[in-house]
């Protein structure tokens, strides 16, 4: 790969805490080299703020290989930036060239507020979880693994859906800050899989309740979400969603 | 105070079926009035955490990630190992067990070794029906594949996302023990020290990360499942935020710490790129199943690798180890490539890399696709395009992962690799029920110094965190909390509470008030550099030395020049990073002090002294058949205990794979 380095304006978002109003900031940053990953050329960046007495950029991150779901950028207008599923720690600056502007603000949705500058709480998927996004298994209780085949292409379904990171790239490209995407991989990794089948209906409208109750817009089919997904969560999964819901509902047998 | 590893008495094979059916029980009324601290929620602290809530102990889970979810086990790869001889290969609990022993350097307890084996089946039963995705084969059954130092195929795996599937299913097992009240959690908050009383561990004093404020927190009994310390070396595969502080805040309140010198370099890396590098990223040891490993015969050789002809490549794994080829254990497949590079026959722009190759498999399997498919007469391009395929479907995210990075098609131009920080066998000394020598305080998973010895095998770490945290401590914790049904709660005004949170927050504005001129991120670097010269892949009496009065001078530095910009009561990144880069400082010296302590080679501490002419390394089984753990006596101060290691079973042998 040819190597090059560059000069680079950037405008991010700061806000001091959630109650404060924010405001864009410019830095101007030298030398980047396009074999460092956005994440390291925002540690330049603190490394020369703290140099000059200034408070660093606060952003989340932490596996920097795109499987924590800890980062969670909006740049130049796009969740997790430019790059076909990616996160942002996955972008690389050989994306972009000399004098080149970047815009960098947080995940923006009413159910995600601002903690600091770049980094959101994002503690309403933990609780979607908590409706229902799991198997009700106790330790102990299992029989043995082989004794339950399940059809491969069942189980290639259900991890496709079970890669799901929770960065919330779906929500922050939702013009309607929906987290259907987020909600429908897990429906779906679950409702793939005979172990799922007890709980089914259930759990999907208790999820769906619980996504409403924390302040997500609604689904109107725009498929902002999908295209930003770092992990190429499937609108299919949305469809699985619909049907789930409707077959749960629709029976009155819950 | 003598060590006493509390290893039940009797055969190997019946010691922990005994233990269970004979320790002490926690009957379900108590349980409800007694109170668990778990610091993290990794594949040990989720699993635990989750296990014990299930029991209907009161459990309270913390770790520094926004999410449970997003703990750094969340990036493990290529898979779990279970006895489970499902490939009708020969696997057995006694085979795991024997690979594990004898992939440790004979530096590992027999016991602890042999229940891991034991529970390791137990293990993909849960996950599975707990909802993991494993990989499967056409006929619905569960597939497997092999690791390094064995020769079964015993692993489990998810693509090249097992951890992220494993971790999903403990995640949301803990997470439905949160809905039901018998876990509470605690995201974005940092253990910062254990409290004591009456010389038990009673609790913990963490700080909220979003606001800054120190909270008091009272258990029963404390579990660190806060992982492994390999980002003392700055450079490593794990995550930016992986650390050692709730290890080293145990360790200062009198836990021993095992082994800290044991470190795993692992040997297929993407290697560094410059000196903004942040952390390196790993590419699966799963590869090495179809990768093949290689550098130019000639030295210096500046040719593109696609050009250099079969006939002048030197396969060097194949070459020394016949028996394993690709897949010996990690230590010596970094060594080896090390030994390559060393000598002049790198690749790549830094000359620091090898190249692992694709290309074979790629035909191999594409010709198998064309049987499958009872095609004839396929184009060689045809057959590539199939056999691309197959790969994909195998390591696809890996391949991605790699390209983003580099830039370049590992479908077409070899990986190039090199050796890389990996993963922590040493951590806190616990005995068979996972106590540290503080009483009340546990340690599972990475944290704990346990089960690897001197060399963990690939998809060994995975199996570990579950076990300790699904099948071994719901029970040992019980035949402690048996005694404790009749302590109550102690309220955090206590005197030791007050203390500890004093000691703290003390330490936290003396941090603050230092306005000294340098970033903890350059001095975290400056502190990784000397670990990775002179305590990484090779180690001398000299550099050793040397490396500990550095680090003494670095600590200096630390203390009295760094920067950390904002104040105590917000969310400060960089305060957060201070506190933990001032624990890896001290333990850097005393992973150096265990390093030079250690007059032999064995696994993955190498010290040059120790050798065969081959270049292998030599162990001192007269001499260091045991535990080195270390007691805190005040700054810079440890004192060295030694668990003797008893063999009833296996015969120590110098590990071949030839
Ligand atoms: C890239 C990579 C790939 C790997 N692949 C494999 C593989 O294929 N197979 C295998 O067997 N092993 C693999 N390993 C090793 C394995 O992933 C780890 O050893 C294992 O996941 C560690 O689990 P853990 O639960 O002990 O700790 P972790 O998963 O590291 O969790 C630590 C937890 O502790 C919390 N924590 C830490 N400090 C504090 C504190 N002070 N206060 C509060 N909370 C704290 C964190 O928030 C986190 O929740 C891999 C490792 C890496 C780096
Ligand atoms: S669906 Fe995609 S974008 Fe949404 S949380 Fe999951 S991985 Fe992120
Ligand atoms: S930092 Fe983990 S996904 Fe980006």
């Amino acid at each position: 790969m040819e190597h090059y380095n560059m000069n680079l304006t950037l405008k991010v978002w700061k806000q001091k805490n959630a109650k404060a109003a924010g405001r864009f900031e410019t830095y101007q940053v030298k030398g980047i080299s396009s074999e460092m990953s956005f994440l390291e050329m925002f540690d330049v960046l603190n490394e020369q703020l703290i140099a000059e007495g200034k408070e660093p950029v606060a952003f989340d991150h932490d596996c920097r290989e795109g499987i924590c779901g800890m980062c969670s950028m909006y740049i130049n207008g796009r969740a997790h930036g430019p790059w076909h599923h990616n996160t942002t720690c996955q972008l690389h600056m050989r994306e972009y060239k000399d004098g080149d502007t970047i815009v960098v603000e947080p995940w923006r949705a009413d159910a995600f507020p601002v903690i600091k500058d770049l980094v959101v709480n994002r503690n309403s998927f933990d609780h979607i979880v908590q409706a229902g996004g799991y198997i009700s298994v106790n330790t102990g209780n299992a029989q043995d693994a082989n004794s339950l085949p399940i059809e491969k292409q069942k189980a290639d379904d259900s991890f496709a859906a079970a890669a799901c990171i929770g960065c919330g790239a779906c929500v922050a490209a939702c013009p309607n800050a929906s987290a259907m995407l987020f909600l429908s991989a897990k429906v779906a990794h679950l409702a793939y899989l005979p172990q799922g089948d007890v709980e089914r209906k259930e759990r999907v409208v208790n999820m769906v309740h619980q996504m409403d109750k924390e302040g997500f817009g609604s689904c109107t089919n725009i498929g902002a979400c999908e295209a930003e997904c770092p992990k190429g969560i499937s609108l299919e999964n949305i469809a699985k969603l619909n049907r789930e819901y409707m077959v749960a509902t629709f029976a009155g047998d819950r | 105070m003598p060590l006493n590893n509390r290893i039940p008495a009797g055969d190997l094979d019946t010691k922990w079926e005994k233990y269970k059916s004979t320790c002490k029980l926690v009957n379900p009324a108590n349980k409800r009035s007694i109170e668990i601290i778990v610091i993290g929620t990794g594949l040990a602290g989720a699993s635990a955490a989750a296990s014990l809530g299930e029991l209907g102990y009161k459990v309270k889970a913390f770790c520094f990630q926004d999410s449970p979810r997003r703990a750094h086990s969340i990036a493990a790869q290529g898979g779990i190992n279970a006895a489970k001889n499902y490939q009708n290969d020969g696997d057995s609990v006694y085979r795991l067990f024997y690979d594990t022993i004898k992939g440790g350097d004979y530096r590992a307890r027999e016991a602890n070794v042999h229940r891991l084996a034991e529970v390791s089946g137990n293990i993909i039963d849960q996950c599975v029906a707990q909802g993991v995705p494993f990989a499967r084969e056409y006929g619905g059954l569960l597939s497997n594949r092999s690791f390094g130092g064995t020769q079964v195929q015993r692993t489990f795996y998810a693509a090249g996302q097992t951890g992220q599937q494993l971790l999903i299913g403990a995640y949301q097992s803990l997470e439905r023990q949160v809905a039901l009240g018998n876990v509470t959690m605690y995201s974005r908050h940092e253990m910062l020290d254990i409290v004591k009383i009456d010389g038990k561990a009673r609790g913990i004093i963490a700080r909220n990360l979003v606001t800054g404020e120190l909270e008091r927190h009272f258990g029963h009994s404390v579990l660190i499942c806060s992982g492994g310390y390999g980002n003392v070396f700055y450079l490593s595969t794990n995550a930016m935020g992986s650390n050692v502080t709730a290890a080293w805040k145990a360790h200062k309140q009198g836990a021993y710490f095992g082994n800290p010198c044991f470190t795993q370099i692992h040997p297929t890396c993407i290697p560094v790129s410059g000196d903004h590098q942040s952390k390196l990223t790993l590419m699966s040891e799963s590869l090495r199943n179809d990768g093949r490993i290689w550098v130019p015969k000639k030295q210096n050789d500046s040719r593109k690798a696609n050009e250099i002809p079969a006939d002048e490549r030197d396969y060097y794994l194949e070459r020394r180890y016949p028996a394993f080829g690709n897949l010996v254990p990690r230590d010596v497949a970094s060594r080896a490539a090390k030994e390559r590079c060393d000598a002049g026959y790198g690749v790549g722009a830094s000359k620091q890399a090898v190249y692992l190759d694709f290309a074979a498999a790629i035909l191999r399997y594409g010709k198998i696709e064309v049987g499958k498919q009872g095609l004839e007469h396929v184009s060689e391009a045809d057959i590539i395009k199939m056999g691309k395929e197959v790969v994909a479907s195998k390591y696809g995210n890996l391949f991605e992962m790699y390209e983003k990075i580099t830039g370049e098609n590992p479908y077409e131009v070899p990986m190039r690799i090199y050796p890389a920080v990996h993963y922590t066998m040493g951590g806190l000394w616990v005995d068979y029920e996972l106590m540290t020598t503080v009483p009340g305080l546990y340690a599972l998973g990475e944290a704990n110094f346990s089960d690897h010895g001197a060399n963990r095998l690939g998809a060994s770490a995975l199996m570990q965190g579950l076990a300790d945290g699904y099948f071994v401590i719901p029970y040992t914790i019980g035949n402690y909390l048996a005694d404790e049904i009749r302590t109550k709660s102690i309220p955090t005004d206590h005197p030791a509470f007050v203390a500890a949170e004093k000691e703290v927050f003390d330490r936290i504005n003396k941090l603050m008030n230092i306005k000294g001129t340098e970033s903890v991120e350059s001095l975290h670097k400056r502190l990784g550099k000397i670990m990775w010269d002179k305590c990484g892949m090779a180690r001398n009496e000299k550099g050793l030395q040397e490396a500990i009065e550095e680090i003494r001078a670095l600590k200096k530095e630390f203390w009295s020049n760094v920067r950390i910009p904002g104040e105590v009561n917000e969310f400060n990144p960089e305060l957060d990073k201070a506190n933990r880069v001032a624990d890896f400082i001290e333990l850097g010296e005393l992973m150096c002090m265990d390093a030079l302590n250690r007059n032999e080679s064995c696994g993955g501490h190498f010290r040059e002294e120790y050798q065969t002419e081959e270049g292998e390394a030599l162990r001192q089984d007269d001499k260091f058949m045991y535990v080195a753990a270390w007691e805190y006596k005040g700054d810079s101060q440890f004192e060295l205990h030694k668990e003797e290691l008893v063999y009833d079973v296996v015969h120590p042998s110098a590990r071949s794979y030839k």
